[in-house]
């Protein structure tokens, strides 16, 4: 597997959130990922961007461009060093929450995409990789 | 503060989301919505997110938001527009949109809103159904 291309950014506000949104989504296109896969990479990074904002009290994304056997991919890592998440399997369960959101973000990431690696440690923070194969 | 304009058009408000929402105007939307529907007594609102790229949990529960605001300040709410690839994804997500009425595109939400009319409402707003119809817009912000 090859990185192609990366790049990071930092995740402070609102409008950093919007705007990892739209790098993804240029990422995506330019990657020739159908208009479905483009949407569900774009979603998948916005819940998890607003996560590392709310939850992780801001942190970066960083892109990666791979290619692997012909088959090209794009994969999104999220890193902060906020309070970390307690319980693994709880968080992922949909519906479960303790920001008053919908619980969506987390499980629902998940089944946007290809692939989803999340290590968290409590005190020291938290990092998800994703990774959408098209 | 940065806004996404409302257009009143008979006892209707229309809502064209063209831009892509940060969490913050997602919020003041849903809150000017509430504000207008009480000032107007509109008994519908349209909410056109056909250049919407991406629903996420946050948009999605704005939206739902806004359904349920506008039902209890007797107001019906159509999203109208939205894209096959936004709609899978929403679903994959995990969100049906519960609670929200919605249509292909705009003439279909208008048609809706329209039949839902009451006839105590076209009394109340002072229009038959066919000044109703051809309404001319207006600005609201």
């Amino acid at each position: 597997m090859t990185v192609r291309k990366q790049e990071i950014m930092a995740l402070r506000s609102v409008i950093d959130v919007s705007a990892a949104r739209q790098k993804v989504r240029s990422w995506a296109t330019e990657l020739r990922f159908s208009i479905v896969d483009q949407t569900k990479i774009v979603t998948a990074a916005s819940e998890l961007a607003r996560n590392t904002l709310i939850y992780g009290k801001g942190g970066t994304m960083r892109l990666e461009a791979l290619e692997s056997n012909a088959k090209r991919g794009l994969r999104l890592i999220f890193e902060d060093q906020g309070p970390g998440i307690p319980d693994i399997s709880q968080a992922l369960q949909d519906g479960f929450t303790t920001g008053g959101g919908l619980g969506m973000g987390l499980g629902g990431s998940k089944r946007l995409v290809s692939e989803f690696e999340i290590d968290s440690k409590p005190g020291e923070g938290t990092r998800i990789a994703v990774t959408k194969w098209c | 503060m940065e806004h996404i304009p409302i257009l009143r058009m008979g006892p209707f408000l229309l809502v064209t989301i063209q831009v892509d929402m940060h969490d913050q105007l997602a919020m003041t939307l849903q809150d000017d919505l509430t504000n207008r529907i009480s000032e107007t007594g509109a008994k519908g609102v349209l909410i056109d997110i056909s250049s919407l790229e991406m629903v996420d949990s946050f948009i999605g529960r704005m939206i739902g938001n806004i359904a349920g605001m506008s039902r209890v300040l007797d107001a019906n709410t159509v999203v109208v527009g939205m894209q096959p690839a936004v709609a899978i994804t929403l679903v994959e997500l995990g969100l049906s949109l519960k609670g929200v009425k919605t249509a292909l595109n705009v003439e279909k939400g208008m048609e809706l809103l329209r039949k839902s009319l009451t006839e105590s409402d076209i009394e109340e707003v002072g229009l038959d159904r066919e000044e109703t119809r051809n309404h001319g817009l207006t600005v609201c912000h």
